[in-house]
């Protein structure tokens, strides 16, 4: 067995509602969902997010596209016009779960780590520094 | 042939630019969602300086685009874009529509979701109001007016759902025009009007619903704020937005409008599908609740997932309303801090000037401290292990208090310990910043009775 972030496995998205912040966590496989069905429960979820989520913490199994939501209440220091937290909507509080550990049987198939990204293609999308003065002065 | 309708904007500031390549590929409905929670509550600030204001300014930028495909009869648009102050809003559509030299066009104006006067009716007619997040009960929105007297009540409106759009559509509306409804209702309303759905048919309501959910924030179900491989999306600078190709049996296929960028797959739509949800067996909308652990998700490729198999559970009897209160102002400031040790300073910095500011006999209600570079986001889940060798840490340290002078005052005695406190290395970005303080607002979500507010509700069309 490993251990392994679910950075390595899944892929998240978090949102607000008043004071309570919805993270659901989206598998690539049956296989993951399966293991985080098994490993990710709402208990792990509120001790790994203890000190933020100040209320309960309830967790929905959506299995139609291979996903888990979790549902974390007062959790956004009041709720985003009222927090004084700079992520006042929890909107990176999906990427916070993606720290959590699970343990795969191995590193292969459904359980390879996805890809890191790639921006080599960033460096080709804009103008380069100093070309948008010189053609507006054209 | 399916009904096509469109979600041109996701919230208030939103791509305007994002409108014109859907309507140009032929779009039904164009509908335009920009009311976020606290959105109605910056309404209200707008509507205090001046009383024609209090719905979303960008409404005449949408509608110069939009307008002549509603001239043509191609396409229908709605919008919630009414905020407080829909019949100030549909006063300025129709400007925008003299202006363009357009005529014979109906504009339906929605209101009745304004609840901010009917309060006490509401408790007199027996609702708690009890706070339907957290079950706090209503003594408790008392209590937070730090006396006898609740708050100051800012903005309280409920979430309307299809019927009055509906009615606009059958008397033949081109441009509708709410205040606060639910905001999958601007998307299903189309459907129960071109289809002639029952609104006791709660599968194609549930449906219908999905569609609004999936469409309602643009590029979110297009591949924007995607998890997945993100860097693979195409042209991420000219996103397309989502359009529903809807059938009358409740089926869909979600896709976005041709020659843009972005992407539709099933990994995009179910990122949109389960934000902001709750229990996704039972999402809750005014007209139905919706199932969506039923739906079936197929990829068909090339941009085109198909939605079916939706299913729908009666509606509950009420409206779900948001009061937005006033809560205190908050200020903030923040300092950078360089290696070496750049963490250890931000922390005894931070310490130091929480003394000064209670040896000033400054009353602060609340303190929150960040440490950017560090887990300004992530708070406890990140571990410390590297802390200590961080190149650079960011301080940001806000806090709630009574007024705005105050808040200022409290920034102010970071200033002196630019020379008296920790070294700041203040070559790399080490400028103290003190933020302009900002009124803060508590947001009580209640359940009102639909009866109580439906008595109130009612359409109004103008043709010009």
């Amino acid at each position: 067995m490993v251990q392994l972030a679910l950075r390595e496995l899944c892929g998240t998205r978090s949102g607000d509602k008043g004071d309570t912040v919805d993270i659901a966590l989206f598998a690539y496989s049956p296989e993951v969902y399966e293991l985080i069905r098994d490993q990710v429960s709402a208990e792990r979820v509120a001790a790994h997010f203890g000190g933020i989520a100040l209320g309960e913490v309830r967790r929905y199994e959506v299995p139609n596209v291979l996903a888990l939501n979790f549902v974390l209440t007062r959790a956004l220091g009041g709720g985003g016009p009222r927090s004084l937290r700079s992520d006042n909507l929890g909107k990176s509080l999906g990427g916070a779960l993606l720290r959590l550990s699970v343990e795969v049987p191995h590193l292969e198939g459904p359980f390879a780590p996805r890809p890191r990204p790639d921006v080599s293609w960033a460096g080709t999308i804009s103008p380069p520094f100093g070309a948008a003065k010189a053609g507006s002065g054209g | 042939m399916a009904l096509r309708v469109a979600g041109g904007q996701g919230f208030y500031g939103d791509d305007v630019s994002a409108t014109r390549p859907l309507l140009e590929s032929g779009i039904d409905y164009l509908c335009l969602e920009g009311l976020a929670e606290l959105t109605l509550a910056i309404l209200q600030k707008d509507r205090q300086r001046d009383e024609t204001l209090g719905f979303n300014r960008d409404l005449p930028r949408y509608l110069r685009v939009a307008l002549p495909f509603v001239g043509t009869g191609r396409t229908k648009v709605i919008t919630n874009a009414g905020g407080i102050n829909p019949i100030a809003a549909s006063r300025v559509a129709i400007e925008t529509a003299r202006a363009l030299g357009l005529s014979g066009l109906k504009i339906a104006t929605v209101v009745g979701d304004d609840l901010t006067a009917r309060l006490g009716e509401l408790r007199e007619a027996g609702m708690t109001l009890d706070n339907a997040e957290t079950g706090e009960p209503w003594s408790a929105f008392i209590a937070a007016g730090g006396g006898d007297d609740p708050p100051p009540v800012l903005s309280a409106s409920a979430y309307l759902g299809v019927a009055p759009i509906v009615e606009a559509l059958r008397a033949g509306a081109d441009v509708v025009i709410t205040g606060r409804v639910a905001d999958s209702a601007l998307f299903l309303a189309p459907l129960v009007h071109e289809f002639g759905w029952a609104l006791d048919d709660w599968d194609r309501l549930a449906a219908g619903t999905v569609v609004g959910h999936l469409a309602e924030c643009s590029g979110q179900s297009t591949g924007g704020n995607l998890s997945g491989e993100w860097w693979t999306v195409p042209e991420p600078w000219s996103f397309g937005f989502p359009i529903a190709e809807c059938e009358a049996d409740g089926s869909s296929v979600l896709t976005k409008a041709p020659g843009t960028g972005g992407r539709v797959d099933f990994d995009t739509v179910r990122h949109q599908l389960l934000y902001e949800v709750h229990d996704p067996s039972r999402y809750l909308a005014p007209d139905v609740v919706a199932d969506f652990t039923s739906l079936e998700v197929a990829d068909l490729g090339g941009d085109r997932v198909r939605l079916s198999g939706c299913r729908g559970l009666p509606a509950t009897p009420t409206y779900k309303a948001l009061i937005a209160h006033e809560s205190g102002w908050s200020g903030e400031t923040r300092v950078a801090f360089a290696w070496p040790d750049a963490y250890a300073k931000a922390v005894a910095t931070a310490a130091i000037f929480r003394r000064r500011v209670a040896l000033a006999g400054y009353q602060v209600d609340e303190w929150h401290e960040e440490y950017w570079g560090i887990n300004a986001l992530g708070g406890p889940t990140v571990p410390l292990d590297a802390a200590d060798e961080a190149p650079e840490v960011s301080l940001r340290v806000a806090w709630r208090c009574a007024g705005p002078d105050l808040a200022s005052a409290i920034a102010r005695e970071m200033v002196p310990l630019g020379l008296s406190a920790p070294p700041w290395g203040l070559t790399a970005s080490g400028r103290t910043v003190i933020g302009k303080p900002s009124q803060l607002l508590g947001l009580w979500p209640v359940l009102v009775d639909k009866s109580f507010v439906d008595s109130a509700v009612h359409v109004a069309i103008e043709e010009i």
